[in-house]
């Protein structure tokens, strides 16, 4: 929708905006509600004045949503920092490993992964493939071997070979699948036992096409493993991601990096206003 | 569920209903506003509820259901029967060619579960009709997606037909399929990669496959999970590729999977199987009452 004269319709479509962009409904009509008092008290009334307002107060209330958590990855300077990949299936977490680990190899550091998803066919390959590409290396045992053991043997030679920066890929999972969730947490305990600051980050991964089942996936993975920062992947097709705004709201967490693509220069870490300007990019232009 | 079921939101919405005997407009439209927060929150698309509640409005207006003793169930009844009706057939059987082999495509947006539910399907044909399947490895970019294939393929003794990655996936299909000719294959299955409905490049891919192979079946694997967007990308792959048929994969999550009723009403072509797991038989037709019961929490 194109709007000239700021009237109700022109709050409906952004409603609609909103719903679109997998927000939720709930959220949709607190933010248009917010959104619409704000547009009165800076009496803003050609599009342009609008479009500034409309984007400024909702990266307003994204930050004010976030309890002054940060949003860079936590590394510590001197030492090992660990960040491990949880989420549901497909979403992009070995991607997002490959990625990433790139990007801390570039800057310098001795980068190691550990082939945690043991269960997946083809998942070791698959990280092996990235390893390979970024000129990381890679701790890996057989396909089926307990996932725990090869995080226990990655940290090992993590601390004994002085790396900087661990990352564990881990199987998807269903949220509402217990066992599997357990073995989440005991991966997290082996970590945890051998260095009790670690895991340093636990990140998240949400796919942007899904639409609501993203706030059970935050509430009970958030749950089982303390889960520090959203990566929102594939975020270059046409969903949105708007589930994000619901859970930083119910959750408090912030997204840390947005996936763009299948390339390993195709991530970007997340900004806000970018972000706000993206979900009404057709009802403001 | 963190979602409440429309039963209990019809039930809440018409308890100041109940002994007022007639219904006023006012009390329609807080039911009809109930249905749609409940459909909106299944994720179905928005564009789809308007259309469908506007349906829903006519018939409970038409059919005094408000009078009776237990409104809420009675409309909760009409919405379940439409519901149904609107999401199709059940049991829609796998087409299938006169003569051998029969050619099923995979195709779908990147993760939806592709070439898992290409070795499931695999395994079901194996198992309920004795075939000898051959699994075509189309997928040359995602990393791995080949050995992805060939482990599934060894996990259910279902050959695999592979050419590596320096390779055109039309050029590896083609080869597929005369290997399949000559072994006397009754299906082919071909896998391919991910992609976005948006990516011309690749879509045009898919049609290039499409005209060489003829496939009598092809298959949109969609995640049960998806949000508004099922909509534009049923519709991508659809006008690209007139698919005939969808897979809802990863239903065992807790997810309602509105998507399915988006599906079903932009691109009107049947949900074939729903995938359950993701062991090999974790694989079931499609039962339209079961997934409305499910989009309305029941
Ligand atoms: N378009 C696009 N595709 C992506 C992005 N991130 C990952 N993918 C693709 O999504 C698919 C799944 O990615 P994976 O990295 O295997 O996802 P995963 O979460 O590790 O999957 P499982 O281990 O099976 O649970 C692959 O085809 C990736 O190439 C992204 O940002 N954009
Ligand atoms: N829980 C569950 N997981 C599933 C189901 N179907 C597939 N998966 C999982 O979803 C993830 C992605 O499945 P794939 O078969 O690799 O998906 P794909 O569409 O081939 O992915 P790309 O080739 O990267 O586009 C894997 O972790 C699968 O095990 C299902 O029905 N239930
Ligand atoms: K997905
Ligand atoms: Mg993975
Ligand atoms: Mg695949």
């Amino acid at each position: 929708a194109n709007f000239r004269s700021v009237d109700e319709d022109f709050f409906e479509d952004l409603e609609d905006t909103l719903i679109e962009s997998d927000v939720g409904f709930d959220m949709a009509v607190k933010l248009t509600d917010e959104l619409r008092d704000e547009v009165k008290l800076q009496n803003a009334k050609d599009s342009e004045a609008v479009k500034n307002v409309i984007v400024k107060k909702m990266i307003d209330i994204y930050d004010e949503a976030g309890n002054g958590e940060n949003n860079n990855i936590n590394l510590v300077n001197d030492g090992l920092s660990v960040i491990m990949f949880v989420g549901v299936n497909g979403v992009g977490k070995t991607t997002t490993i490959g990625k990433m680990a790139k990007l801390y190899k570039n800057q310098g550091k001795k980068v190691l992964l550990a082939a945690a998803d043991t269960f997946r066919a083809g998942a070791i390959q698959q990280l092996n493939v990235w390893a390979q590409r970024d000129g990381v290396d890679i701790v890996k045992k057989e396909e089926g071997s307990d996932p725990a053991a090869v995080v226990y043997e990655a940290v090992q030679k993590a601390q004994k070979d002085n790396y900087d920066v661990l990352f564990v890929d881990t199987a998807g999972r269903l949220q509402n699948k217990v066992n599997l969730m357990n073995e989440l947490a005991k991966m997290k305990k082996v970590l945890t036992r051998e260095i009790p600051e670690a895991p340093h980050e636990v990140l998240l991964t949400l796919d942007a096409t899904t639409g609501q089942n993203a706030l059970n996936q935050a509430k009970l993975f958030k749950e089982v493993t303390n889960v520090t920062g959203i990566v929102l992947t594939k975020l270059d097709g046409t969903a949105k991601g708007g589930i994000i705004l619901a859970i930083r709201n119910e959750l408090h967490l912030p997204v840390k990096y947005v996936g763009l693509g299948e390339k390993v220069t195709d991530l970007s870490k997340f900004n806000p206003s970018e972000y706000v300007y993206g979900l009404f990019k057709d009802l403001v232009n | 569920m963190a979602f409440e079921g429309l039963t209990e939101r019809l039930q809440k919405a018409m308890r100041s209903l109940r002994g007022k005997g007639k219904v006023s407009e006012s009390d329609l439209r807080e039911t009809m506003r109930e249905i749609r927060l409940a459909l909106l929150e299944a994720d179905v698309n928005f564009t789809v509820v308007r259309k469908f509640v506007k349906n829903i409005r006519e018939r409970a207006k038409g059919a005094d259901v408000l009078e009776g003793l237990n409104p809420a169930q009675q409309i909760v009844k009409i919405v379940n029967e439409e519901l149904t009706k609107t999401m199709g057939e059940t049991d829609v059987p796998l087409n299938k060619s006169e003569k051998i082999p029969t050619i099923i495509m995979m195709a779908g947006l990147q993760g939806a579960g592709k070439t898992t539910t290409a070795g499931k399907l695999a395994l079901k044909l194996k198992k309920e009709e004795n075939a000898r399947p051959l699994m075509i490895a189309a997928d040359i970019y995602r990393p791995a997606a080949i050995d992805q294939l060939e482990q599934v393929g060894k996990q259910i003794e279902v050959p695999v037909f592979q050419m590596g990655t320096d390779i055109e996936p039309l050029d590896i299909v083609k080869a597929g399929l005369a290997q399949a000719k000559e072994n006397h294959n009754d299906y082919v299955l071909i896998d391919t990669a991910g992609r976005l409905q948006i990516d011309e490049k690749l879509m045009d891919e898919l049609k290039d496959i499409k005209a060489y192979a003829k496939p009598d079946e092809i298959l949109l694997v969609v995640d049960a999970m998806t949000g508004q967007n099922a909509v534009e990308t049923a519709e991508g792959f659809n006008d690209a590729l007139d698919i005939t048929g969808v897979v809802l994969t990863k239903l065992d999550g807790d997810t309602r999977g509105g998507a399915a009723l988006s599906i079903r009403d932009v691109t009107n072509k049947p949900i074939k199987f729903v995938g359950q797991g993701e062991k090999m038989t974790a694989l079931d037709v499609f039962h339209p009452d079961r997934m409305a019961s499910r989009i309305l929490g029941m």
